[in-house]
């Protein structure tokens, strides 16, 4: 089973309370080691690649670029996601390797056939990266459907495996690699602090305190 | 200054080994040590403290410090009898000193009068294997008092007129009101319900050598290293360890309870860290390794005197499985909730606690208002359904959306079916070379029908609250649970139960029973506080015997 593609129900537990904590429990724990290792690289001034090749490393951070593309913010880029990636290649995703072997020659392909003279992935334009990966997502999408039917068939496809590696390094606490500088943590709007007071938010500003309502007697 | 702590020889015989240090291990070992027994705690994992824990994700789980590991301790799952079991997480359950109350979310409802009558006011369901408790709420009450002072629970008495009676009010006040809170109580009353400040296991005000919340986020899942979660390792450990008479023995895996001759439990038979196995005997046994390892480890004891397993002649050792159902609906709302920080849980609605049965299904459930999201979940999982997955588009609605977003969390019944629940794998070993740990699982029709209709009702409060957009996950047959109830249920029928009411095992006179595993309905979710309510419960039974030595005897 590849370490990093949880399946759309595992995520959604995600969502649900307890079952989140036994989600990451079960899925995390490679990941999050593969993370420790990633850390001092990413967060060198010069951090250096493990598995990848330069000319893969670029292709990578052109591929990540576009699924968190920099904007006002920092984007998978600035957060140091290709070394995330790259380390998890050498460690807790070593089994998903033959999926990057296999996918960059794939990207290469479709490149060339939406985009004849473009040589690369990498020297395409922003506009034409995005066609390729939206022609990727598409088919992988339409793979999802056998990949359902089929439980013991490769959960995730290369773009998809990408999109979540991609996400984790964005978005991982940067004591365990990726999210350099709390690069994702800032642009979705998370205080890298870890004590706050009340009030939280807006909503929460100018609350009264709490009062039984007129009804509560009513209903007993 | 640390207080040397009592350690006993294996082959010296205490008054009780209990197995597992969790909820009701805990308060177990305090209550008893503090009785004046000799008392041996066996946990599985290590002994973690507070210093060990950290908001980096990574530390804590890529050493899996907190839960069961699944590759050492594998699960497999089946929806049926039928079906060749597969490998998959299907359960988590906490694997350190503290048990899952390290990790939990501290949600502390009690339950309710309806929870321990339930089978005689609706009578039979088809499909379900219903029964009534052998004790009552009022049984329970002075307990479920004892946790709230004892262990530490902030809220509100009689903010809810569906509270059942209580005797005190809640020790400390409740914890700060969350923007999902106060729109969520706003939204709910415009519609006539009844939200109320959320009970939680988590200090509002500080007690001695623990620190009141400090509203950090990480919580669910993640231990406290302020001392503010009431889990046991926070609150009655200590107090066990403090009487010089209990000692807690982590990385002690117990594979099989020890039974000699005449059919009495004589110790556990465990691993160490290095896995060189001993004995440690014992006068009696107490078993509160949750609602999956109690009756996996009952399963593992069969022998020529107890060929179905330790004290299964009833054959519900792991039967009934009750996972509580359960459905999240999501709302994005105008301004910043910032709801990623402090605890999970702000406000609870009990409004449809007891449903009328003309709806069609039985039980009934709670909502809350909560925020537990990690960023890599909000990006890959806690936008709407039809949200771009990558991209500018992605990027740009994942910043909106963080920090304005909230849930209401459904939390339900779960009928007892006999045939789900755990049982030993045939096939597949852990770590140990013992047989895994199996889940047989299909909720009851009736539960998934409830879910829907709760789901609804949640969308309709986040319309209710001014909600932009709003969405919830889908109602569907669960494979992973991690409320493990029910699995060997308390009665006063040998043949249908597996222990009595004095948490004693039917068939051994000195082996007692208490965790998830002993509720006899699942309540409408958030187990814990009867657990402990129950463990409180039982130490008293316990000494009472003991004292008349009704259990050497």
């Amino acid at each position: 089973m590849h370490s990093f593609q949880p399946a759309r129900r595992e995520f959604l537990q995600l969502l649900s309370g307890s079952a989140g904590a036994a989600w990451l429990a079960a899925n995390w724990p490679a990941l999050v080691s593969a993370a420790e290792h990633a850390h001092a690289a990413a967060a060198s001034a010069n951090p250096k690649l493990e598995v990848l090749t330069e000319e893969q490393a670029r292709e990578l951070d052109a591929l990540t670029s576009r699924i968190i593309p920099t904007d006002d913010v920092a984007g998978a880029h600035e957060a140091g996601v290709i070394y995330f990636i790259d380390r998890a290649l050498k460690t807790f995703a070593k089994e998903d390797l033959p999926s990057y072997q296999k996918g960059f020659p794939e990207v290469l392909g479709r490149t060339k056939k939406l985009f004849p003279g473009v040589a690369s992935f990498s020297a395409a334009t922003t506009d034409q990266q995005d066609k390729i990966l939206a022609d990727l997502f598409a088919e992988s999408e339409k793979g999802d459907a056998t990949r359902r039917l089929n439980p013991d068939a490769p959960q995730s496809s290369f773009v998809e495996l990408l999109r979540i590696h991609t996400v984790f390094g964005y978005l991982v606490d940067p004591d365990g690699g990726g999210n350099r500088d709390y690069a994702g943590w800032k642009a979705i709007g998370r205080d890298p602090a870890h004590m706050f007071s009340p009030p939280f938010g807006v909503y929460d500003r100018d609350y009264p305190g709490w009062q039984p309502s007129p009804a509560e007697t009513e209903k007993k | 200054m640390s207080q040397a702590r009592v350690t006993y020889k294996p082959s010296e015989e205490v008054d009780f080994v209990i197995v597992g240090s969790g909820a009701a291990g805990g308060v177990l070992a305090k209550e008893l040590s503090t009785n004046g027994f000799h008392v041996v705690v066996l946990e599985q994992g290590p002994y973690l403290r507070e210093k060990d824990f950290t908001h980096d994700e990574s530390k804590i789980f890529a050493q899996h410090l907190l839960t069961n590991h699944p590759e050492t301790q594998p699960v497999t799952f089946r929806k049926s009898s039928a079906d060749v079991a597969k490998k998959m997480p299907a359960v988590l359950y906490g694997n350190c000193v503290g048990g899952s109350s390290v990790h939990f979310t501290a949600n502390y409802w009690r339950l309710h009068e309806i929870d321990f009558i339930e089978h005689s006011k609706t009578g039979d369901i088809p499909g379900a294997n219903c029964a009534d408790w052998p004790i009552t709420y009022a049984d329970l009450e002075p307990y479920y008092t004892k946790v709230e002072w004892e262990v530490g629970v902030s809220g509100l008495a009689g903010a809810s007129p569906f509270d059942p009676p209580r005797t005190k009010p809640y020790p400390m006040p409740p914890l700060p009101v969350k923007g999902c809170g106060v729109v969520f109580e706003r939204a709910a009353r415009k519609l006539g319900y009844h939200p109320f400040p959320a009970p939680m296991a988590i200090l509002s005000q500080a007690r001695p050598g623990r620190s009141a919340c400090e509203n950090c986020g990480f919580c669910l899942g993640f231990g406290c290293e302020f001392g503010a979660k009431s889990s046991a390792l926070a609150s009655v450990i200590p107090m066990a360890e403090k009487t010089g008479r209990c000692e807690i023995r982590p990385n002690s895996y117990v594979h099989r309870i020890e039974v000699d001759k005449n059919g009495r439990v004589a110790g556990a038979l465990y691993y160490d860290v290095k896995r060189v196995v001993h004995l440690q005997r014992a006068k009696a046994v107490i078993l509160a390794a949750n609602g999956a390892e109690t009756p996996r480890l009952l399963l593992l004891s069969s022998s020529s005197q107890f060929p179905q397993g330790l004290a299964n002649s009833s054959g519900y050792v792991g039967k009934n499985l009750m996972p509580n159902s359960n459905v999240v609906a999501c709302g994005v709302f105008d301004e910043p909730l910032n709801d990623y920080k402090g605890f999970a849980v702000s406000r609870v609605m009990h409004d449809f606690y007891e449903l009328d049965p003309k709806l069609g299904f039985h039980g009934g459930g709670g909502l809350d208002a909560r925020y537990d999201f990690t960023p890599i979940a909000a990006a890959l999982n806690g936008l709407p359904p039809d949200a771009p997955k990558w991209g500018a588009d992605f990027k740009k609605m994942l910043r909106h959306n963080f920090t304005r977003t909230f849930e209401v969390f459904c939390h339900g019944t779960s009928l007892p079916v006999e045939t789900n629940g755990f049982s030993l794998d045939p096939d597949v070993k852990d770590a140990w070379g013992l047989p895994a740990l199996r889940m047989t699982f299909r909720d009851h029709p009736n539960d998934l029908k409830m879910m829907t209709w709760m789901k609804d009702r949640a969308l309709e409060i986040l319309d209710a609250a001014g909600a932009r957009t709003k969405w919830s996950t889908p109602v569907v047959e669960q494979e992973f649970v991690v409320h493990l109830l029910g699995t060997c249920r308390m009665g006063n029928d040998p043949k249908k139960s597996v222990i009595n009411a004095d948490h004693r095992a039917h068939d051994v006179k000195n082996l007692f029973l208490c965790d998830g595993s002993s509720l006899v309905t699942s309540g409408r979710g958030q187990p814990t506080m009867t657990i402990q309510a129950l463990a409180y419960r039982a130490a008293d039974r316990i000494t009472a015997l003991a004292r008349r030595g009704e259990i050497s005897a």
